[in-house]
């Protein structure tokens, strides 16, 4: 499945709940869902305000597919681009009170891979996998 | 369905149910209007009821934290009550769960403070 979203907080929802449809199609329980919510939710949100940051002239690219047991999700952005390795670290002591800065934090915490690159063309591409969990 | 909050007295202590999304938008200004209006209006005391909140991303963790620093810098106390396992597992993930004062009845909550 792929879309185009417009650089809106509302396109936060319509990609939360198209890839939350399939996730569920392919069998993740209430918890895994809910983890999957929040990995795509600040993979979204960091496209539409950090990326594209609001501008109606660029899209977010969203694209997921679900084969061999795994959910691989794709979220792009027509921004500058930027270094993830520059990132404050949120668990620091003196970053612990920041407003601002755990998005990357939780989607780590909540797929089994997260890759965050250079988009083709320009912008930026974090790409997510959800496994499904072995079942004796 | 983003965040609704009721605000009640119990005592001197502000107690703030709330109940839905806390996430980036509508919700997540409502939130900072509520605590910033409670604190503007002289009240020290807070309670954060969290038991309903089904969902909370970065932004809506944020807020907790803008809430936790805006109380604080003003001489006062926020305090957090009843989190759900989800809630609970996002601050032990951002390592939140040692700032803030967490409580599971609300009347120890309320009693904390004296």
């Amino acid at each position: 499945m792929e879309m185009l979203l417009d650089s809106n907080l509302e396109s936060v929802d319509q990609a939360e709940e198209a890839v939350l449809r399939l996730a569920s199609e392919v069998g993740f329980d209430e918890d895994d869902l809910h983890r999957i919510s929040v990995a795509v939710r600040e993979s979204m949100v960091n496209a539409v305000v950090h990326g594209n940051r609001y501008n109606a002239n660029k899209k977010v690219h969203l694209s997921v597919s679900a084969k061999a047991g795994k959910l691989t999700i794709r979220v792009g952005d027509e921004g500058d681009g930027f270094d993830a390795s520059k990132l404050p670290d949120p668990l620091d002591e003196k970053n612990l009170l920041r407003q601002s800065g755990r998005g990357i934090l939780l989607m780590q915490a909540f797929v089994d891979e997260l890759e965050i690159r250079p988009r083709a063309g320009h912008g930026t591409e974090v790409r997510m996998v959800k496994r499904l969990p072995e079942r004796p | 369905m983003s965040v609704k909050l009721t605000v009640r007295q119990v005592g001197d202590v502000s107690v703030v149910d709330a109940v839905g999304r806390l996430t980036l938008g509508e919700g997540s200004s409502l939130f900072r209007d509520t605590i910033h209006g409670l604190v503007a209006q002289g009240n020290k005391k807070i309670v954060l009821n969290l038991g309903e909140v089904s969902y909370i991303d970065s932004s809506g963790i944020g807020e907790l934290v803008s809430a936790f620093t805006t109380v604080t810098n003003q001489g006062g106390k926020l305090k957090l009550l009843n989190l759900t396992k989800r809630v609970h597992d996002l601050l032990q993930i951002t390592k939140l769960y040692t700032v803030f004062d967490v409580y599971d009845r609300e009347a120890t909550a309320i009693a904390s403070f004296s």
